[in-house]
Formats: structure tokens, C-alpha cells, sequence
């Protein structure tokens, strides 16, 4: 089964780290990712600019709105996400609970929806 | 052999193996509702041919193979059942059914059960659905039966189970009993979820919710099965003692016209003398079995010194407190502080007591327990304070919900000044 990992943290919180902090952080990540990639669940993984970077389309009644900012205020914000093969939801939770993020924030583990043939 | 004769040994088979039928069933089918439609086909096919038949030597084997037969003939021919398990590999699904021959033995079996009560529990599923699946799936309580306990519309309960079957096809949780570093972790969820069946049904002490005993009955049952699953464990031992020896007491708790009676005002007589033995026994296999220490059995062993006392009077208090110590340090709550506090009471008085409970109250955490006003008001009595208990009391009863508690209280208020109480 096919699962997105949502890795949710609170930007604030991220942009007052110190850099030496950030850089093993990533280094973590990085080791992460290979690992997983080792084992043959990497599918696809990206990191996100941050919500000041967002913008937010709707379109209603033909109008296509375009505003500044994430979809919504929250108090955790979409950092990144990995989409990894697992054999089951507790496999997905395992790799989840590896992601650095989840030290620190929140990681939604969400099915991959398969489109019926 | 006679139609009715048939109809009987079919019946009392059903009582014996429809459980477990149904559990190796989900593992095979990989779905509740297939396996439930399964089973019952399964008995169906039971009636009409072991008449002629006879009755299989291994009844059990021959009901999961035909429903699971069954299942596979429906799953080929009806796409609707394809597109359920669309997601999970029907291959395998019916490679692991054709793996069922008529040398499965009890482990296997007893592994299902297992299985089936972990992925109830499983912590990705809502508390809510945790309970509702274990009883109607593991139970095999009705949905309007579990409606029934939890005092929702069979609509509501029946959307629930929905939804959870849902999730746990739609996220992939799985038909497992977790390995040994998550099993510890897991284990305990599953036994909170069997604890908070018998809580619900022992909470309520109006004694005419018929519903109630038979949820202590069903997480007795529960207990029992997973004693037999998981034997020599500390935990479940000591749950199931802790369940036995509360629910003994039951035919003492509540009066004529509902009211609640406290344990030291209990008519002993009238406790059910075979499931203390049963508590007792499972106090002392749980405190001897090598391991982390269970609040559970710490708990069940203070309920064993309570029904040890034939008289209020010979209650081994100082030995209860220090049980309290013991759990504190486990499992530190401000609901076992409290009881910690009146069972210090006991010991060594109400005014000692009513500092621990002064501590508490002053630490935040429980102003809104109706019980801790409760005890203020049972100590501030018992130090010839009364009109200060008076005020503790008035303050329980603004909090408490249930009716015969309330009662209790305006009882005691009423006692104090003689005048009925407001309200």
C-alpha cells in the first residue's frame, strides 16, 4: 500500500533554531532517507518552502480568486512529505515515527487513494 | 438423525466455535462483513448437510473452510466484493484460505481470537470504535445490544461500526497480533478497552439497567479469554482478578429503591462467594509471576483485602494503605491519591487524611471530581466540623450526575442540619 507521510511543524518554532541545530537535523534526514530508500519504501519525498512562501487558489462561481498565505491558519504547518510502499498501516506508522519531524511536530499518515482501473 | 436433533448440535456447536470461526474467517478473508456473511452461510451449509453427512470430527475446520468457500465463490463472481478488498491482495487472501486443513489446532485458532481482539483495539482506531468492535466482533454482542449499553441509537452504533471497518480497510490496519517490542505497548490499549467496558457497566448503581451487569459479564468474558490467550501474564490477571472481585460485590451494592451502598455499609452475605475464590486465586498467580509489577494486580489486590474481611471492622487498612504507596508510584493519579487519602483516614484519622486530600485540591488538578468534595465532607464530619462538611457536600453534589450518588449526598446533607437540602 502506498502512503503519504505529511511532516507537520511549527515554523516559528523551526526559524528560531540555532544553525547547528538545523544542520543535524538535516543530516538526520538525510540518513533517514537513504535508509529508506534501502529498504524499498522510497517512492518520493520533497521538503516544502515555508507558508510565507504559499499562495491559496479558489475559484468560485467562475472567479478565480488568488490570495497570499497557506489554505488555512493552523498551529502546525505542512513541511514536507515522503511517499513510501508499506505493507500495512503499522509499517507506515513505524517509518513515520523515524522522520526527525516527529520529534518535534506531527507526521499524518495518509493512505494513497488508488485509482480503480 | 432427526431434523430437530440436527438444528441442536448445530446450535451448540455455534455456541462452542462462533467466535473463533468468525476470527480465523477475518484473518483469512481479510474483511468483517465477508466473514460474518461467510459464517453464516457456513452454519447454513452445517444444517442442511451433516444429516446426511454427520457430524466432522473437526467441526470448527469444516465451518472455516465452507464459509471460506463460499466467500471465494462470491468474491469471483460478484464484482461488488472484488472492489472491497480491491486494496488488499486478494491473491494472497485466497492462497492463505486454501490453507486451512483439518490438522488446525487450538494455537492457531486461539492466535485468530488473538489477532482479531488486537486489530479491535488497534490505536489508530477511535476509543469509541475500539469498544463497539471488540463487543459486537469479539463478543458478538448485536449492534443494538452494544446501543443498548452505550445509550446511543442503533443508527449512531451501527455508523460507527461502519466507519471503523472502514478505517481499518481504507488505511490498511492489520489482521495482527504485534510483535514483542509493540505487544507490551499494545497490550495495554486492549486491556483499557476491556477495564472501560466493566467500568461502564459498573459505574451506573442504579441496579435496574439489566445492561450493565451484562457489561461487566462481557469484560469478565473478555478477561477470561484472554487469560486462556495470553496465560501467565501479570497484567491480564490481574484485570480479570480486579473485574472478578468488584463485580462479587454487586448483589450488595445497591438497595430496594436503587440507592447506593457504600462498601463499609455492605450486607457481606450477599457477595458472590465463587468469584472472590476466582479473584483471590488470580490476586496471588499474578503477584507470584515474575515481572514488572501491574497496577492491575496492585489494584486487584487491594480489593482482595477489602473482600477478605468478613466484618467492616477486620479490614487490613494499613496494609491497603501502603498498596495505595505502591500504586501511587506506578501509576500516580490524583482518583488514587484520593482513595490513598480515606484509606489513610482509617489509619490515622481524619485530619491527616483531609491535609493529603487539602494537597491535592490545592494542586489544580481534581476540582471538578464531585467524589474529592465528597471525602472533605466525610472527614470534616468525622472532625466534628459540620458545617464546613455541609458546604463540601453541597459542592459534591453540584458535580455529580448519577442519581443514586446524588441522593447519597442530599442524604448526608439533610443528616447534618435536618432540613431538606435545596434543589
Amino acid at each position: 500500500m502506498q502512503y503519504l507521510l505529511l511532516i507537520y511543524s511549527n515554523e516559528a518554532e523551526m526559524a528560531a533554531r540555532t544553525a547547528s541545530a538545523l544542520a543535524s537535523m538535516m543530516a538526520e534526514y538525510t540518513e533517514f532517507t537513504k535508509g529508506i530508500i534501502q529498504a524499498g519504501h522510497f517512492k518520493a519525498a520533497d521538503r516544502l518552502r515555508p507558508t510565507s512562501a504559499a499562495t491559496t487558489v479558489r475559484v468560485r462561481n467562475g472567479q478565480v480568486a488568488v490570495t497570499d498565505g497557506p489554505f488555512a491558519e493552523t498551529r502546525e504547518q505542512l513541511g514536507g512529505y515522503y511517499q513510501v510502499e508499506a505493507k500495512n498501516l503499522d509499517e507506515a506508522t513505524a517509518i513515520a515515527a523515524r522522520i526527525p519531524g516527529a520529534k518535534v511536530g506531527s507526521i499524518e499518515v495518509r493512505p494513497i487513494w488508488p485509482v480503480q482501473a | 438423525m432427526s431434523v430437530g436433533a440436527i438444528d441442536r448440535v448445530v446450535e451448540e456447536v455455534f455456541r462452542r466455535e462462533a467466535g473463533r470461526v468468525l476470527a480465523t474467517l477475518i484473518r483469512l478473508l481479510g474483511d468483517f462483513d465477508l466473514a460474518e456473511e461467510a459464517r453464516q452461510e457456513a452454519f447454513t451449509a452445517a444444517i442442511e448437510q451433516w444429516e446426511s453427512t454427520g457430524v466432522p470430527a473437526n467441526p470448527r475446520a469444516w465451518l472455516i473452510r465452507a464459509g471460506r468457500n463460499k466467500a471465494v465463490d462470491r468474491i469471483r463472481r460478484d464484482v461488488v466484493f472484488r472492489t472491497k478488498i480491491i486494496d488488499r491482495e486478494t491473491a494472497s487472501a485466497e492462497a492463505d484460505a486454501a490453507a486451512v486443513s483439518e490438522d488446525e489446532d487450538d494455537s492457531t485458532f486461539g492466535d485468530d481470537r488473538l489477532r482479531l481482539i488486537f486489530t479491535c483495539c488497534h490505536p489508530a482506531l477511535s476509543a469509541e470504535a475500539h469498544v463497539a468492535l471488540t463487543l459486537r466482533e469479539v463478543c458478538g454482542l448485536t449492534t443494538q445490544a452494544v446501543a443498548r449499553a452505550f445509550l446511543v441509537s442503533e443508527e449512531t452504533m451501527a455508523q460507527r461500526l461502519v466507519r471503523a471497518k472502514k478505517k481499518i480497510r481504507d488505511a490498511g490496519i492489520p489482521y495482527e497480533t504485534p510483535e514483542p517490542p509493540l505487544f507490551n505497548q499494545r497490550i495495554h490499549g486492549v486491556l483499557a478497552v476491556v477495564y472501560g467496558v466493566f467500568t461502564e457497566g459498573y459505574a451506573v448503581t442504579t441496579g435496574t439497567r439489566l445492561v450493565d451487569a451484562e457489561l461487566c459479564a462481557e469484560a469478565i468474558r473478555l478477561g477470561r479469554l484472554l487469560d486462556e490467550l495470553l496465560p501467565v501474564n501479570p497484567a491480564v490477571m490481574g484485570l480479570l482478578a480486579l473485574m472478578l472481585l468488584h463485580d462479587a460485590r454487586r448483589p450488595a451494592r445497591v438497595s430496594q429503591n436503587g440507592d447506593v451502598i457504600l462498601l463499609e455499609d455492605q450486607d457481606r452475605t450477599l457477595w458472590n462467594q465463587a468469584k472472590i475464590a476466582e479473584g483471590l486465586a488470580l490476586v496471588d498467580r499474578a503477584l507470584s509471576t515474575p515481572g514488572p509489577l501491574s497496577p492491575y494486580a496492585v489494584q486487584a489486590a487491594i480489593a482482595a483485602l477489602h473482600v477478605r474481611a468478613r466484618k467492616k471492622e477486620d479490614t487490613d487498612w494499613p496494609q491497603i494503605v501502603g498498596l495505595y504507596e505502591v500504586l501511587l508510584r506506578l501509576q500516580p493519579s490524583p482518583v488514587i491519591e484520593l482513595n490513598h487519602a480515606v484509606a489513610v483516614s482509617m489509619v490515622d484519622g481524619a485530619a491527616r487524611a483531609l491535609d493529603l486530600v487539602d494537597s491535592l485540591t490545592a494542586r489544580g488538578q481534581v476540582s471538578e471530581y464531585h467524589l474529592l468534595h465528597a471525602a472533605r465532607g466525610r472527614f470534616l464530619q468525622q472532625l466534628g466540623r459540620p458545617l464546613e462538611a455541609r458546604e463540601a457536600y453541597r459542592s459534591a453534589l453540584a458535580l455529580a450526575t448519577l442519581e443514586p450518588e446524588r441522593r447519597l449526598l442530599k442524604a448526608r446533607i439533610e443528616s447534618i442540619d435536618g432540613l431538606p437540602a435545596g434543589d
